[in-house]
Protein backbone atom coordinates (compact mmCIF):
# COMPACT_ATOMS: atom_id res chain seq x y z
CA UNK A 1 0.00 0.00 0.00
CA UNK A 2 2.78 2.58 0.98
CA UNK A 3 4.75 1.54 -2.05
CA UNK A 4 1.53 2.59 -4.22
CA UNK A 5 0.77 5.89 -2.55
CA UNK A 6 4.58 6.53 -3.02
CA UNK A 7 4.31 5.82 -6.95
CA UNK A 8 1.09 7.92 -7.29
CA UNK A 9 2.87 10.96 -5.19
CA UNK A 10 5.22 10.97 -8.13
CA UNK A 11 3.28 9.90 -10.62
CA UNK A 12 0.50 12.86 -9.90
CA UNK A 13 3.58 15.63 -8.74
CA UNK A 14 3.17 17.62 -5.71
CA UNK A 15 0.07 19.14 -6.30
CA UNK A 16 -1.69 15.66 -4.89
CA UNK A 17 0.13 15.85 -1.81
CA UNK A 18 -0.37 19.56 -0.90
CA UNK A 19 -3.83 19.14 -0.50
CA UNK A 20 -5.06 16.51 2.09
CA UNK A 21 -8.00 15.89 1.13
CA UNK A 22 -7.53 15.51 -3.04
CA UNK A 23 -10.62 15.68 -4.33
CA UNK A 24 -11.49 12.76 -6.23
CA UNK A 25 -10.64 10.87 -2.21
CA UNK A 26 -14.06 13.02 -1.09
CA UNK A 27 -16.07 11.58 -4.29
CA UNK A 28 -14.98 8.08 -3.18
CA UNK A 29 -15.33 8.11 0.47
CA UNK A 30 -17.84 10.91 0.72
CA UNK A 31 -21.20 9.12 -0.17
CA UNK A 32 -20.42 5.74 1.57
CA UNK A 33 -19.13 7.99 4.97
CA UNK A 34 -22.08 10.12 4.70
CA UNK A 35 -24.94 6.78 4.56
CA UNK A 36 -22.98 5.04 7.00
CA UNK A 37 -22.65 8.36 9.69
CA UNK A 38 -25.92 9.73 9.01
CA UNK A 39 -28.26 6.05 9.39
CA UNK A 40 -25.75 4.18 11.59
CA UNK A 41 -23.59 5.55 13.46
CA UNK A 42 -25.81 8.87 14.57
CA UNK A 43 -28.41 6.38 15.33
CA UNK A 44 -26.35 4.22 17.57
CA UNK A 45 -24.84 7.15 19.40
CA UNK A 46 -28.10 9.17 19.69
CA UNK A 47 -29.87 5.80 21.05
CA UNK A 48 -27.19 5.64 23.94
CA UNK A 49 -27.84 9.30 24.42
CA UNK A 50 -31.57 9.12 25.00
CA UNK A 51 -30.81 6.26 27.77
CA UNK A 52 -29.67 9.48 29.92
CA UNK A 53 -32.86 10.74 29.46
CA UNK A 54 -36.45 10.14 30.51
CA UNK A 55 -39.43 10.16 28.02
CA UNK A 56 -39.77 13.55 28.50
CA UNK A 57 -36.45 14.68 27.62
CA UNK A 58 -35.44 15.61 30.82
CA UNK A 59 -32.02 14.40 31.61
CA UNK A 60 -32.04 11.72 34.68
CA UNK A 61 -28.40 10.15 34.57
CA UNK A 62 -28.26 6.59 35.24
CA UNK A 63 -31.86 6.46 37.10
CA UNK A 64 -32.52 3.94 33.17
CA UNK A 65 -30.36 1.97 34.35
CA UNK A 66 -30.97 1.59 37.59
CA UNK A 67 -34.50 0.09 36.60
CA UNK A 68 -32.28 -2.77 35.18
CA UNK A 69 -30.62 -3.74 38.82
CA UNK A 70 -32.15 -5.57 41.60
CA UNK A 71 -34.62 -3.76 42.92
CA UNK A 72 -35.72 -1.93 39.48
CA UNK A 73 -39.04 -2.18 37.64
CA UNK A 74 -37.32 -4.24 34.35
CA UNK A 75 -35.07 -5.69 37.05
CA UNK A 76 -36.55 -9.49 36.43
CA UNK A 77 -37.42 -9.51 32.84
CA UNK A 78 -34.06 -8.15 32.11
CA UNK A 79 -31.84 -11.11 34.01
CA UNK A 80 -34.16 -13.41 32.89
CA UNK A 81 -33.93 -12.11 28.67
CA UNK A 82 -30.03 -12.09 29.08
CA UNK A 83 -30.09 -15.51 30.98
CA UNK A 84 -32.17 -16.77 28.43
CA UNK A 85 -30.07 -15.73 25.57
CA UNK A 86 -26.86 -17.12 27.53
CA UNK A 87 -28.75 -20.61 26.69
CA UNK A 88 -29.10 -19.57 23.65
CA UNK A 89 -25.67 -18.45 22.67
CA UNK A 90 -24.57 -22.02 24.59
CA UNK A 91 -26.50 -24.18 22.44
CA UNK A 92 -24.44 -22.29 19.30
CA UNK A 93 -21.54 -22.50 20.81
CA UNK A 94 -21.58 -25.96 22.46
CA UNK A 95 -23.53 -28.45 19.35
CA UNK A 96 -23.59 -25.74 16.21
CA UNK A 97 -19.87 -25.36 16.39
CA UNK A 98 -19.03 -29.15 16.94
CA UNK A 99 -21.06 -30.20 14.48
CA UNK A 100 -20.13 -27.62 11.99
CA UNK A 101 -16.61 -28.86 12.39
CA UNK A 102 -17.39 -31.94 12.15
CA UNK A 103 -19.02 -32.10 8.98
CA UNK A 104 -16.33 -29.65 7.33
CA UNK A 105 -13.79 -32.65 8.41
CA UNK A 106 -16.30 -35.58 6.23
CA UNK A 107 -16.04 -32.77 3.64
CA UNK A 108 -12.61 -32.80 3.50
CA UNK A 109 -11.79 -36.51 3.65
CA UNK A 110 -9.99 -37.85 0.75
CA UNK A 111 -11.75 -40.99 0.84
CA UNK A 112 -14.75 -38.51 -0.25
CA UNK A 113 -14.26 -38.91 -4.07
CA UNK A 114 -17.67 -37.90 -5.58
CA UNK A 115 -20.10 -36.07 -4.13
CA UNK A 116 -18.31 -33.29 -2.30
CA UNK A 117 -19.86 -30.35 -3.38
CA UNK A 118 -23.25 -31.58 -3.53
CA UNK A 119 -23.07 -32.24 0.37
CA UNK A 120 -22.13 -29.21 0.89
CA UNK A 121 -24.73 -27.16 -0.91
CA UNK A 122 -27.70 -29.38 0.68
CA UNK A 123 -25.93 -29.19 4.02
CA UNK A 124 -26.19 -25.13 3.63
CA UNK A 125 -29.36 -24.92 2.06
CA UNK A 126 -31.52 -24.15 5.38
CA UNK A 127 -29.25 -21.29 6.15
CA UNK A 128 -30.47 -19.38 3.41
CA UNK A 129 -34.07 -19.69 4.52
CA UNK A 130 -35.68 -16.81 6.40
CA UNK A 131 -35.40 -16.93 10.12
CA UNK A 132 -39.28 -16.69 9.97
CA UNK A 133 -40.01 -19.35 7.99
CA UNK A 134 -37.66 -21.48 9.41
CA UNK A 135 -39.33 -21.41 12.69
CA UNK A 136 -43.06 -21.98 11.44
CA UNK A 137 -41.33 -24.58 9.82
CA UNK A 138 -40.55 -26.27 12.77
CA UNK A 139 -43.64 -24.81 14.32
CA UNK A 140 -45.76 -26.89 11.88
CA UNK A 141 -43.63 -30.08 12.65
CA UNK A 142 -43.95 -30.15 16.00
CA UNK A 143 -47.06 -29.12 16.59
CA UNK A 144 -49.04 -31.95 18.54
CA UNK A 145 -51.94 -30.95 16.08
CA UNK A 146 -50.00 -32.99 13.66
CA UNK A 147 -49.29 -35.82 15.70
CA UNK A 148 -45.16 -36.20 14.24
CA UNK A 149 -44.14 -35.13 17.64
CA UNK A 150 -46.65 -36.02 20.47
CA UNK A 151 -45.20 -33.46 23.40
CA UNK A 152 -45.77 -29.52 22.99
CA UNK A 153 -42.00 -28.73 22.97
CA UNK A 154 -43.04 -25.30 22.27
CA UNK A 155 -45.69 -25.20 25.27
CA UNK A 156 -43.79 -26.13 27.66
CA UNK A 157 -41.63 -24.05 30.07
CA UNK A 158 -39.14 -26.47 30.30
CA UNK A 159 -38.31 -27.28 26.88
CA UNK A 160 -39.40 -24.50 24.64
CA UNK A 161 -36.05 -22.27 24.86
CA UNK A 162 -33.91 -25.72 23.73
CA UNK A 163 -36.16 -26.13 21.04
CA UNK A 164 -35.88 -22.87 19.44
CA UNK A 165 -32.49 -23.45 19.96
CA UNK A 166 -31.87 -26.29 18.19
CA UNK A 167 -34.00 -25.11 15.43
CA UNK A 168 -31.61 -21.95 14.97
CA UNK A 169 -29.00 -24.53 15.56
CA UNK A 170 -30.24 -26.72 12.48
CA UNK A 171 -30.67 -23.52 10.04
CA UNK A 172 -27.02 -21.89 11.17
CA UNK A 173 -24.91 -24.84 11.07
CA UNK A 174 -23.95 -24.18 7.44
CA UNK A 175 -22.33 -21.62 8.72
CA UNK A 176 -19.17 -23.12 10.34
CA UNK A 177 -19.52 -25.85 8.27
CA UNK A 178 -17.79 -23.45 5.39
CA UNK A 179 -15.87 -21.31 7.69
CA UNK A 180 -13.72 -24.64 8.82
CA UNK A 181 -14.16 -26.26 5.43
CA UNK A 182 -12.22 -23.03 4.57
CA UNK A 183 -9.28 -23.88 6.60
CA UNK A 184 -9.20 -27.19 6.14
CA UNK A 185 -8.74 -27.57 2.84
CA UNK A 186 -6.04 -24.61 3.15
CA UNK A 187 -3.90 -27.21 5.55
CA UNK A 188 -0.84 -28.05 3.38
CA UNK A 189 -0.86 -32.02 2.97
CA UNK A 190 2.77 -32.49 3.03
CA UNK A 191 2.44 -31.29 7.06
CA UNK A 192 0.28 -33.82 7.50
CA UNK A 193 1.92 -36.20 5.39
CA UNK A 194 5.28 -35.70 7.43
CA UNK A 195 2.97 -36.78 10.55
CA UNK A 196 2.11 -39.86 9.28
CA UNK A 197 5.62 -40.37 8.39
CA UNK A 198 7.06 -39.83 11.69
CA UNK A 199 4.18 -42.44 12.39
CA UNK A 200 1.00 -40.44 14.25
CA UNK A 201 -2.45 -42.29 13.52
CA UNK A 202 -5.22 -40.40 12.57
CA UNK A 203 -6.23 -39.33 16.20
CA UNK A 204 -3.57 -37.84 16.98
CA UNK A 205 -2.97 -35.88 13.50
CA UNK A 206 -6.46 -34.00 14.27
CA UNK A 207 -5.69 -33.22 17.45
CA UNK A 208 -2.30 -32.01 17.21
CA UNK A 209 -1.97 -30.60 13.95
CA UNK A 210 -5.19 -29.91 12.65
CA UNK A 211 -7.08 -28.92 15.96
CA UNK A 212 -4.34 -26.26 16.60
CA UNK A 213 -4.43 -24.77 13.19
CA UNK A 214 -8.45 -23.93 13.80
CA UNK A 215 -8.25 -22.60 16.69
CA UNK A 216 -8.20 -18.80 15.03
CA UNK A 217 -10.96 -19.74 13.06
CA UNK A 218 -13.01 -21.28 16.35
CA UNK A 219 -12.51 -17.24 17.73
CA UNK A 220 -14.33 -15.85 15.12
CA UNK A 221 -17.12 -18.32 14.55
CA UNK A 222 -17.54 -18.10 18.31
CA UNK A 223 -17.63 -14.33 18.49
CA UNK A 224 -19.58 -13.93 15.13
CA UNK A 225 -22.38 -15.99 16.89
CA UNK A 226 -21.88 -14.30 20.15
CA UNK A 227 -23.20 -10.93 18.54
CA UNK A 228 -25.41 -12.61 16.08
CA UNK A 229 -27.16 -14.72 19.45
CA UNK A 230 -27.84 -11.71 21.55
CA UNK A 231 -29.32 -9.38 18.60
CA UNK A 232 -31.53 -12.55 17.53
CA UNK A 233 -35.66 -11.68 17.63
CA UNK A 234 -37.06 -12.73 14.38
CA UNK A 235 -37.23 -16.46 15.59
CA UNK A 236 -38.52 -15.66 18.70
CA UNK A 237 -40.83 -13.41 17.61
CA UNK A 238 -42.47 -15.70 14.94
CA UNK A 239 -43.02 -18.65 17.17
CA UNK A 240 -43.78 -17.26 20.34
CA UNK A 241 -44.81 -14.18 19.81
CA UNK A 242 -43.91 -10.61 21.44
CA UNK A 243 -44.44 -11.63 24.89
CA UNK A 244 -41.98 -14.64 24.06
CA UNK A 245 -43.79 -17.37 25.93
CA UNK A 246 -45.01 -19.65 27.66
CA UNK A 247 -44.05 -17.18 30.70
CA UNK A 248 -41.15 -14.95 29.47
CA UNK A 249 -39.25 -18.67 29.20
CA UNK A 250 -38.01 -17.59 25.82
CA UNK A 251 -37.89 -14.25 26.20
CA UNK A 252 -34.35 -12.97 24.96
CA UNK A 253 -33.00 -9.55 24.78
CA UNK A 254 -33.90 -8.90 21.03
CA UNK A 255 -37.96 -9.67 21.89
CA UNK A 256 -37.51 -7.63 25.31
CA UNK A 257 -36.31 -5.02 23.63
CA UNK A 258 -39.37 -4.84 20.86
CA UNK A 259 -41.03 -4.94 24.29
CA UNK A 260 -39.77 -2.03 25.85
CA UNK A 261 -39.39 0.05 22.93
CA UNK A 262 -43.39 -0.77 21.50
CA UNK A 263 -44.91 -1.93 24.18
CA UNK A 264 -47.23 -4.98 23.81
CA UNK A 265 -50.62 -5.29 25.40
CA UNK A 266 -50.58 -4.01 29.01
CA UNK A 267 -46.88 -3.10 28.58
CA UNK A 268 -46.57 0.43 27.09
CA UNK A 269 -44.04 1.34 25.27
CA UNK A 270 -41.34 3.96 26.31
CA UNK A 271 -38.48 5.63 24.29
CA UNK A 272 -36.19 5.66 27.55
CA UNK A 273 -36.68 1.98 28.83
CA UNK A 274 -35.80 0.72 24.46
CA UNK A 275 -32.51 3.02 24.19
CA UNK A 276 -32.01 1.93 27.86
CA UNK A 277 -32.16 -1.86 27.06
CA UNK A 278 -30.12 -1.75 23.80
CA UNK A 279 -27.38 0.08 25.54
CA UNK A 280 -27.74 -2.42 28.09
CA UNK A 281 -27.09 -4.89 24.83
CA UNK A 282 -24.61 -3.03 23.46
CA UNK A 283 -22.68 -3.27 26.96
CA UNK A 284 -23.48 -7.27 26.76
CA UNK A 285 -21.96 -7.35 23.53
CA UNK A 286 -19.26 -5.32 23.98
CA UNK A 287 -18.14 -7.63 26.73
CA UNK A 288 -18.13 -10.70 24.92
CA UNK A 289 -16.14 -8.76 22.55
CA UNK A 290 -13.54 -7.93 24.74
CA UNK A 291 -13.24 -11.11 26.42
CA UNK A 292 -12.60 -12.48 22.79
CA UNK A 293 -9.89 -9.62 21.82
CA UNK A 294 -8.73 -10.04 25.43
CA UNK A 295 -8.55 -13.54 26.63
CA UNK A 296 -8.79 -15.38 23.53
CA UNK A 297 -6.62 -13.67 20.67
CA UNK A 298 -3.92 -13.00 23.05
CA UNK A 299 -3.50 -16.77 23.77
CA UNK A 300 -4.57 -18.80 20.67
CA UNK A 301 -1.30 -18.66 18.42
CA UNK A 302 -1.86 -18.38 14.21
CA UNK A 303 0.16 -20.06 12.46
CA UNK A 304 1.08 -19.32 8.88
CA UNK A 305 0.79 -21.88 6.71
CA UNK B 1 -5.86 -35.40 5.76
CA UNK B 2 -6.69 -38.80 5.80
CA UNK B 3 -5.47 -41.90 7.12
CA UNK B 4 -4.06 -43.79 3.94
CA UNK B 5 -3.68 -47.01 5.45
CA UNK B 6 -1.13 -49.42 3.49
CA UNK B 7 -3.00 -51.72 0.86
CA UNK B 8 -2.90 -54.69 2.67
CA UNK B 9 -5.67 -57.01 2.59
CA UNK B 10 -7.51 -55.60 6.37
CA UNK B 11 -6.49 -51.90 4.92
CA UNK B 12 -8.47 -52.00 2.27
CA UNK B 13 -11.27 -53.37 4.40
CA UNK B 14 -10.98 -51.13 7.19
CA UNK B 15 -10.69 -48.32 4.05
CA UNK B 16 -14.15 -49.53 2.80
CA UNK B 17 -15.97 -48.98 6.45
CA UNK B 18 -14.14 -45.76 6.67
CA UNK B 19 -15.25 -44.48 3.46
CA UNK B 20 -19.08 -45.90 3.55
CA UNK B 21 -19.32 -44.71 7.15
CA UNK B 22 -18.56 -40.80 5.65
CA UNK B 23 -21.27 -41.24 2.79
CA UNK B 24 -23.64 -42.87 5.13
CA UNK B 25 -22.72 -39.87 7.92
CA UNK B 26 -23.13 -37.30 4.97
CA UNK B 27 -26.72 -38.53 3.64
CA UNK B 28 -28.38 -38.69 7.27
CA UNK B 29 -27.40 -35.18 8.23
CA UNK B 30 -28.42 -34.04 4.49
CA UNK B 31 -31.69 -35.52 5.11
CA UNK B 32 -31.89 -34.17 8.42
CA UNK B 33 -31.83 -30.69 6.85
CA UNK B 34 -33.47 -30.96 3.70
CA UNK B 35 -36.54 -33.25 5.09
CA UNK B 36 -38.13 -30.66 6.97
CA UNK B 37 -38.48 -28.50 4.00
CA UNK B 38 -39.47 -31.45 2.06
CA UNK B 39 -42.15 -32.30 4.04
CA UNK B 40 -43.18 -28.78 4.09
CA UNK B 41 -43.25 -28.30 0.15
CA UNK B 42 -44.57 -32.13 -0.32
CA UNK B 43 -47.60 -31.51 2.34
CA UNK B 44 -49.00 -28.22 0.65
CA UNK B 45 -50.33 -30.00 -2.16
CA UNK B 46 -52.23 -32.12 0.01
CA UNK B 47 -55.73 -31.78 1.12
CA UNK B 48 -56.08 -31.10 4.78
CA UNK B 49 -57.66 -34.66 5.18
CA UNK B 50 -54.45 -36.23 4.06
CA UNK B 51 -52.10 -33.49 5.37
CA UNK B 52 -53.22 -35.14 8.87
CA UNK B 53 -53.82 -38.58 7.94
CA UNK B 54 -50.54 -39.56 6.63
CA UNK B 55 -47.68 -36.66 6.87
CA UNK B 56 -45.07 -38.11 5.51
CA UNK B 57 -46.73 -39.48 1.42
CA UNK B 58 -46.61 -38.15 -1.13
CA UNK B 59 -49.70 -36.91 -2.50
CA UNK B 60 -51.33 -38.78 -5.22
CA UNK B 61 -54.10 -38.54 -7.41
CA UNK B 62 -56.35 -38.80 -4.49
CA UNK B 63 -54.37 -36.60 -1.94
CA UNK B 64 -53.80 -33.61 -4.41
CA UNK B 65 -55.03 -30.29 -3.47
CA UNK B 66 -54.34 -27.16 -4.67
CA UNK B 67 -56.57 -25.17 -2.27
CA UNK B 68 -54.03 -23.56 0.13
CA UNK B 69 -52.56 -21.53 -3.03
CA UNK B 70 -55.92 -20.90 -4.05
CA UNK B 71 -56.70 -19.05 -0.32
CA UNK B 72 -53.33 -17.71 -0.11
CA UNK B 73 -53.74 -16.05 -4.13
CA UNK B 74 -57.00 -14.12 -2.79
CA UNK B 75 -56.17 -13.42 0.80
CA UNK B 76 -52.41 -12.09 0.93
CA UNK B 77 -50.70 -9.75 -1.99
CA UNK B 78 -47.24 -12.09 -2.75
CA UNK B 79 -46.40 -10.37 -5.95
CA UNK B 80 -46.35 -7.03 -4.07
CA UNK B 81 -44.53 -9.13 -1.06
CA UNK B 82 -41.95 -10.47 -3.86
CA UNK B 83 -41.91 -7.22 -5.69
CA UNK B 84 -40.85 -5.08 -2.81
CA UNK B 85 -38.29 -7.45 -1.22
CA UNK B 86 -36.42 -7.84 -4.61
CA UNK B 87 -36.73 -4.04 -5.25
CA UNK B 88 -35.56 -3.54 -1.29
CA UNK B 89 -32.78 -6.51 -1.90
CA UNK B 90 -31.33 -4.81 -5.63
CA UNK B 91 -31.35 -1.59 -5.06
CA UNK B 92 -29.35 -2.42 -1.72
CA UNK B 93 -26.67 -4.81 -3.29
CA UNK B 94 -26.27 -2.39 -5.89
CA UNK B 95 -25.38 0.64 -3.63
CA UNK B 96 -23.28 -1.16 -1.25
CA UNK B 97 -21.43 -2.67 -3.70
CA UNK B 98 -20.74 0.95 -5.65
CA UNK B 99 -20.41 2.83 -2.16
CA UNK B 100 -18.63 0.35 -0.80
CA UNK B 101 -15.85 -0.75 -3.78
CA UNK B 102 -15.47 3.29 -4.17
CA UNK B 103 -14.86 4.03 -0.28
CA UNK B 104 -12.90 0.77 -0.21
CA UNK B 105 -10.60 2.08 -2.76
CA UNK B 106 -10.00 5.12 -1.78
CA UNK B 107 -8.54 3.71 1.55
CA UNK B 108 -6.53 1.15 0.13
CA UNK B 109 -5.15 2.96 -2.45
CA UNK B 110 -4.47 6.36 -1.10
CA UNK B 111 -2.30 8.22 1.96
CA UNK B 112 -4.17 10.79 3.18
CA UNK B 113 -4.84 12.29 6.67
CA UNK B 114 -7.40 10.45 8.77
CA UNK B 115 -7.08 7.54 6.53
CA UNK B 116 -6.33 5.18 9.73
CA UNK B 117 -8.96 7.19 11.84
CA UNK B 118 -11.77 6.59 8.57
CA UNK B 119 -10.98 2.64 8.81
CA UNK B 120 -10.94 2.38 12.29
CA UNK B 121 -14.53 4.28 12.41
CA UNK B 122 -15.76 1.62 9.78
CA UNK B 123 -14.36 -1.43 11.59
CA UNK B 124 -16.52 -0.32 14.64
CA UNK B 125 -20.17 -1.06 12.36
CA UNK B 126 -18.86 -4.71 11.53
CA UNK B 127 -18.73 -5.40 15.12
CA UNK B 128 -21.96 -3.40 16.30
CA UNK B 129 -25.61 -4.21 15.28
CA UNK B 130 -27.23 -1.58 13.54
CA UNK B 131 -30.46 -2.84 15.63
CA UNK B 132 -29.57 -1.36 18.88
CA UNK B 133 -29.83 2.27 16.87
CA UNK B 134 -33.76 1.44 16.12
CA UNK B 135 -35.33 3.49 18.81
CA UNK B 136 -33.22 6.75 17.06
CA UNK B 137 -33.19 5.21 13.16
CA UNK B 138 -37.29 5.31 13.54
CA UNK B 139 -37.21 9.14 15.05
CA UNK B 140 -35.01 9.55 12.18
CA UNK B 141 -37.31 8.33 9.85
CA UNK B 142 -40.64 9.88 11.34
CA UNK B 143 -38.93 13.49 10.95
CA UNK B 144 -37.68 12.87 7.49
CA UNK B 145 -41.21 11.29 6.29
CA UNK B 146 -40.32 7.91 5.22
CA UNK B 147 -41.88 5.49 7.77
CA UNK B 148 -43.67 3.17 5.27
CA UNK B 149 -41.39 3.41 2.24
CA UNK B 150 -39.45 1.42 0.60
CA UNK B 151 -36.40 4.07 1.17
CA UNK B 152 -36.11 3.74 4.65
CA UNK B 153 -35.56 0.23 4.73
CA UNK B 154 -32.96 0.76 1.55
CA UNK B 155 -31.48 3.50 3.61
CA UNK B 156 -31.19 1.53 6.77
CA UNK B 157 -29.42 -1.75 5.03
CA UNK B 158 -27.12 0.40 2.91
CA UNK B 159 -25.71 2.07 6.24
CA UNK B 160 -25.66 -1.51 7.24
CA UNK B 161 -23.97 -3.57 4.70
CA UNK B 162 -21.11 -0.78 3.64
CA UNK B 163 -18.97 -1.55 6.87
CA UNK B 164 -18.26 -5.15 6.14
CA UNK B 165 -18.58 -4.15 2.29
CA UNK B 166 -15.20 -1.95 2.99
CA UNK B 167 -13.63 -3.96 5.09
CA UNK B 168 -13.65 -6.90 2.58
CA UNK B 169 -13.20 -4.71 -0.34
CA UNK B 170 -10.23 -2.86 1.17
CA UNK B 171 -8.44 -5.90 1.43
CA UNK B 172 -9.20 -7.33 -2.16
CA UNK B 173 -8.01 -3.91 -3.61
CA UNK B 174 -4.30 -3.68 -1.67
CA UNK B 175 -3.63 -7.05 -4.07
CA UNK B 176 -4.41 -5.12 -7.45
CA UNK B 177 -0.77 -4.95 -8.56
CA UNK B 178 0.24 -1.34 -8.23
CA UNK B 179 2.35 -1.27 -12.00
CA UNK B 180 -1.16 -1.69 -13.57
CA UNK B 181 -2.94 1.35 -11.68
CA UNK B 182 0.54 3.26 -12.55
CA UNK B 183 0.91 2.41 -16.03
CA UNK B 184 -2.85 3.72 -17.06
CA UNK B 185 -2.07 6.94 -14.85
CA UNK B 186 1.46 7.47 -17.02
CA UNK B 187 -1.20 6.88 -20.11
CA UNK B 188 -2.97 10.23 -18.52
CA UNK B 189 -6.48 8.32 -16.81
CA UNK B 190 -7.87 10.42 -14.27
CA UNK B 191 -8.71 8.64 -10.65
CA UNK B 192 -11.78 7.89 -11.17
CA UNK B 193 -11.05 5.51 -14.68
CA UNK B 194 -7.79 3.91 -12.45
CA UNK B 195 -11.14 2.88 -9.94
CA UNK B 196 -12.88 1.81 -13.04
CA UNK B 197 -9.47 -0.32 -14.45
CA UNK B 198 -9.42 -1.94 -11.15
CA UNK B 199 -12.87 -3.20 -9.67
CA UNK B 200 -13.02 -5.89 -12.48
CA UNK B 201 -10.17 -7.01 -10.43
CA UNK B 202 -11.77 -7.35 -7.20
CA UNK B 203 -14.95 -9.34 -8.80
CA UNK B 204 -14.44 -12.21 -6.27
CA UNK B 205 -14.52 -9.63 -3.27
CA UNK B 206 -18.08 -8.04 -5.00
CA UNK B 207 -19.49 -11.55 -4.94
CA UNK B 208 -18.33 -11.98 -1.30
CA UNK B 209 -20.27 -8.60 -0.89
CA UNK B 210 -23.17 -9.58 -2.33
CA UNK B 211 -23.94 -12.68 -1.07
CA UNK B 212 -23.46 -11.16 2.47
CA UNK B 213 -25.64 -8.18 2.16
CA UNK B 214 -28.11 -9.86 0.02
CA UNK B 215 -29.27 -12.66 2.43
CA UNK B 216 -29.79 -10.82 5.48
CA UNK B 217 -31.62 -8.00 3.65
CA UNK B 218 -34.35 -10.11 2.19
CA UNK B 219 -34.68 -12.51 5.39
CA UNK B 220 -34.99 -9.48 7.66
CA UNK B 221 -38.24 -9.12 9.79
CA UNK B 222 -37.28 -6.75 11.84
CA UNK B 223 -36.97 -3.36 10.21
CA UNK B 224 -39.95 -3.92 7.87
CA UNK B 225 -41.55 -4.38 11.11
CA UNK B 226 -40.55 -1.25 12.52
CA UNK B 227 -40.31 0.87 9.22
CA UNK B 228 -42.84 -0.11 6.66
CA UNK B 229 -45.23 -2.32 8.12
CA UNK B 230 -47.99 -0.75 6.04
CA UNK B 231 -49.66 -3.39 3.44
CA UNK B 232 -48.36 -1.45 0.42
CA UNK B 233 -44.70 -2.23 1.39
CA UNK B 234 -44.27 -4.95 3.41
CA UNK B 235 -41.58 -7.44 2.15
CA UNK B 236 -42.00 -11.17 1.34
CA UNK B 237 -40.29 -11.58 5.23
CA UNK B 238 -43.00 -9.71 6.84
CA UNK B 239 -45.78 -10.46 4.43
CA UNK B 240 -45.54 -14.49 4.80
CA UNK B 241 -45.01 -13.73 8.81
CA UNK B 242 -48.20 -11.72 9.17
CA UNK B 243 -50.25 -13.83 6.64
CA UNK B 244 -49.10 -17.62 8.49
CA UNK B 245 -50.25 -15.18 12.32
CA UNK B 246 -53.38 -14.86 11.07
CA UNK B 247 -54.03 -18.33 9.20
CA UNK B 248 -52.72 -20.24 11.74
CA UNK B 249 -55.32 -22.74 12.02
CA UNK B 250 -55.46 -23.13 8.25
CA UNK B 251 -52.73 -25.44 7.56
CA UNK B 252 -53.39 -25.73 3.89
CA UNK B 253 -52.77 -22.14 3.54
CA UNK B 254 -49.89 -22.04 5.96
CA UNK B 255 -47.95 -24.86 4.07
CA UNK B 256 -48.70 -23.46 1.09
CA UNK B 257 -47.47 -19.77 2.25
CA UNK B 258 -44.46 -21.18 3.46
CA UNK B 259 -43.85 -22.95 0.29
CA UNK B 260 -44.03 -19.68 -1.87
CA UNK B 261 -41.22 -18.02 0.33
CA UNK B 262 -38.96 -20.84 0.40
CA UNK B 263 -38.75 -22.34 -3.10
CA UNK B 264 -38.21 -18.71 -5.11
CA UNK B 265 -34.91 -18.23 -2.41
CA UNK B 266 -33.87 -22.22 -2.68
CA UNK B 267 -34.11 -22.25 -6.45
CA UNK B 268 -31.85 -18.81 -6.62
CA UNK B 269 -29.68 -20.42 -3.93
CA UNK B 270 -29.11 -23.87 -6.24
CA UNK B 271 -28.26 -21.72 -9.28
CA UNK B 272 -25.75 -19.12 -7.68
CA UNK B 273 -24.26 -21.93 -4.95
CA UNK B 274 -21.24 -22.19 -6.20
CA UNK B 275 -20.00 -18.82 -6.30
CA UNK B 276 -21.62 -18.28 -3.07
CA UNK B 277 -20.24 -20.64 -0.75
CA UNK B 278 -17.00 -19.56 -2.43
CA UNK B 279 -17.99 -16.18 -1.54
CA UNK B 280 -18.35 -16.61 1.86
CA UNK B 281 -15.34 -18.89 1.95
CA UNK B 282 -13.12 -16.30 0.35
CA UNK B 283 -14.68 -13.43 2.24
CA UNK B 284 -14.75 -15.36 5.49
CA UNK B 285 -10.49 -16.52 5.06
CA UNK B 286 -8.93 -13.00 3.81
Amino acid sequence: MTATSTNTDVVRGTSARRRRFPRHVIVFLGPALIVYTVFMVYPLLDSLRLSFFSDEGTFVGLSNFAELLPGGSLSSSFWNALGNNLVFFGFHLLIQNPVGLFLAVLLTQQLLKRGRGTYRTLIFAPTVLSVVIVGFIWQLILSPLWGVVSTPLLGLTSTALPTLSMMSVWQFVGIPMMFFYAVLVGIPDDLIEAARVDGANGWQIFWRIIFPLLLPMLGIISIITYIANLNAFDLIYSVQGALAGPEFSTDIMGTLFYRSFFGFQLQSGSTATGATVATAMFLVILAGVLIYLFAWVRRVETYEL
Amino acid sequence: MTVQTAATGTGRGRRRVAKSSIYVLLTLYTMLALGPIALIVMNSFKTRKAIFDSPFSIPNAESFSLKGYETVWERANFPRYFFNSITVTVVTVALVLLLGAAAAYALAEYRFMGNTFLTLFLAVGVMIPIRLGTVSILKLMVSLSLVNTLFALILVYVAMGIPLAVFILAQFFRQVPGELKDAARIDGASEYRVFSLALPLVKPGLAAVAVFTMLPVWNDLWFPLILAPGESTKTVTLGVQLFLGQFVSDWQAVLAALTLAAIPILILYVIFSKQMLSGITQGGVK
